[in-house]
């Protein structure tokens, strides 16, 4: 269980994923624990992530209104928000991590792809790095897994 | 001698928070810091911050501590004296410290004390061996002088600090080898951990460590697991290569100049250790001095500067600083802790608090 591995289980992701057949991105928010943090809510702009009556409680993500535009993967302190499409293609799917460590993977190149546990899963293509002012230092890379490792891609090695 | 209304000691979070509070409302504030820059801790907190945006949430620990001491410059009656330790709190209200090579005295009307805390050790054969670190000095090894302290590090412990501290040794290029805890779960919050995780940490609950190896310097970890009853379980152990071992196994409040002023202090765990008595506003049982942030309870850093807000505005105001407004200040501050400490991560806090206030812990 998550308390003592540190890896979310299935029922809670189950809890987060995109719908099935939902097509475009959408955040989905690992987050299930109790802790007093709210910046992700403040971060969306369409008021996708429900406002906090209490500062504890976890986020809420109203799935209508989220476009997966990834405002809210920097704005986590936690690096906990990720952004899924599974309608990317016929054969991928676009996954959006957040990411805190040099070298940054080059666009366009091939990297391995990890699990929450840290265990390489596949390949994956770097799509795009984005970085930015407001971002402060946390990058997020563009994913393109293949299509059934959305919910299972949750970091890269990069050259090693 | 030094005169000055409100004096503030320590010019880390807590510290800098009570005298941008106390400045703000008019009083007079010298704050006094032994390092010789400003900002205690969070110079070497890479990470981006928990909490609401009033604690500065998403900023990186480094980041607000150029915030903090920024906004002391908005407050011409606010003065700075860093690489200057203070020395001792006297029975006349005399403070002494040490500032250029030289003995001085300051004389406040009240006093601040936002010390903080100390890291404690973990007693195991070979502990002394070089390579065995505190979670502090590694972060100050690597984040400050840019010096890596090893190769292959094993964490004792999965609080905040021991994830944290994790974390940047891997964005360091630093190996982690597992990072162990002796409780039944992971004390940290849990995407801390999970950020950890899939970088391909392993994290071993109920594991304790039961020897460092090594002749001269640390050149391995023995690693053992704990049954319920926090005992060692024989034949579990296992051989970790590793050139470091840090040790994150909490923090105790930094109370030296609380014990020589004679603040009323008392043992409550929970909060790590010994802390003074105070009251709501955080005046201690000898008048005129107040705590805030980690040297009152050891808590995350924005529960402290918080803390340190709600004293300076305490201190101000009962030198006659402040109309109503002071009044809606204080009000808001104690709602913000209480927010920050009212879901389950604060439940160890709060019991700790209720222990103080209901005079429970062991008296000294």
């Amino acid at each position: 269980m998550l308390e003592r591995t540190g890896v979310p289980v299935k029922e809670q992701l189950d809890r987060v994923q995109p719908p099935p057949g939902h097509e475009g991105p959408m955040a989905v928010i690992e987050c299930f624990q109790e802790i007093p943090c709210n910046p992700c809510s403040e971060a969306c702009t369409r008021g996708a992530i429900a406002s906090f009556t209490d500062i504890n409680n976890p986020p809420v993500l109203i799935r209508e209104k989220c476009n997966g535009c990834g405002n809210c993967m920097f704005r986590c302190p936690g690096l906990a928000i990720f952004v899924i499409d599974e309608s990317y293609s016929d054969t991928e799917t676009l996954v959006k991590i957040p990411y805190e460590y040099l070298p940054l993977p080059e666009e366009g190149t091939p990297v391995t792809a990890l699990d929450r546990e840290g265990k390489p899963v596949g390949l994956a293509r770097v799509i795009k790095v984005q970085q930015g002012k407001a971002m402060d230092r946390t990058a997020i890379i563009w994913l393109a897994v293949p299509k059934g490792l959305g919910m299972t891609v949750r970091s890269i090695q990069v050259g090693r | 001698m030094t005169e000055t209304e409100i004096l503030v000691i320590g010019g880390g979070p807590a510290g800098l928070r009570a005298a941008a509070a106390a400045g703000e409302l008019g009083a007079q504030v010298l704050v006094i810091e032994e390092m010789d820059w400003l900002g205690g801790q969070l110079v070497k907190q890479t990470h981006k911050f928990f909490g609401s945006k009033e604690q500065y949430a998403s900023r990186r620990g480094i980041d607000i501590a150029r915030i903090l001491a920024g906004e002391l410059e908005n407050h011409d009656r606010v003065t700075v004296w860093t690489g200057a330790p203070v020395l001792g709190i006297y029975e006349d209200g005399m403070v002494t410290a040490q500032k250029d090579n030289r003995h001085v005295k300051i004389k406040p009307q009240r006093i601040i004390v936002a010390t903080g805390a100390a890291e404690k050790v973990l007693p195991f054969p070979n502990n002394d061996l070089p390579g065995v670190y505190g979670a502090g000095a590694v972060q100050t090894l690597m984040n400050l002088h840019g010096v890596l302290p090893g190769r292959r590090v094993l964490m004792v412990g999965a609080g905040n600090i021991g994830l944290i501290v994790s974390y940047q040794l891997l964005q360091a290029g630093v190996e982690v080898a597992a990072v162990i805890e002796g409780a039944a779960h992971i004390g940290g919050y849990l995407v801390h951990a999970a950020k950890i995780r899939r970088a391909g940490v392993p994290i071993l609950t109920r594991h304790t460590i039961k020897e460092a190896q090594g002749r001269e310097v640390v050149e391995g970890a023995v690693i053992q697991q704990l049954d319920e009853n926090w005992q060692p379980v024989p034949g579990t152990e296992q051989q970790l290569e590793v050139d470091v071992i840090c040790l994150a196994v909490g923090l105790t409040p930094l109370a030296d100049l609380l014990w020589q002023a004679g603040c009323e202090m008392r043992f409550i765990p929970e909060l790590g250790g010994h802390v003074p008595y105070r009251n709501r506003l955080l005046e201690t049982t000898r008048p005129g001095i107040y705590v805030a942030g980690d040297v009152a309870g050891v808590e995350e850093a924005s529960a402290a500067m918080v803390e340190g807000r709600l004293a300076g505005l305490a201190a101000a105001r009962s030198l006659g600083y402040g109309g109503p407004e002071a009044e809606a200040y204080l009000e808001d501050a104690l709602r913000q802790l209480h927010a920050l400490r009212s879901g389950p991560a604060g439940e160890k806090i709060r019991r700790g608090l209720e222990k103080l206030e209901t005079m429970e812990g062991v008296p000294c």
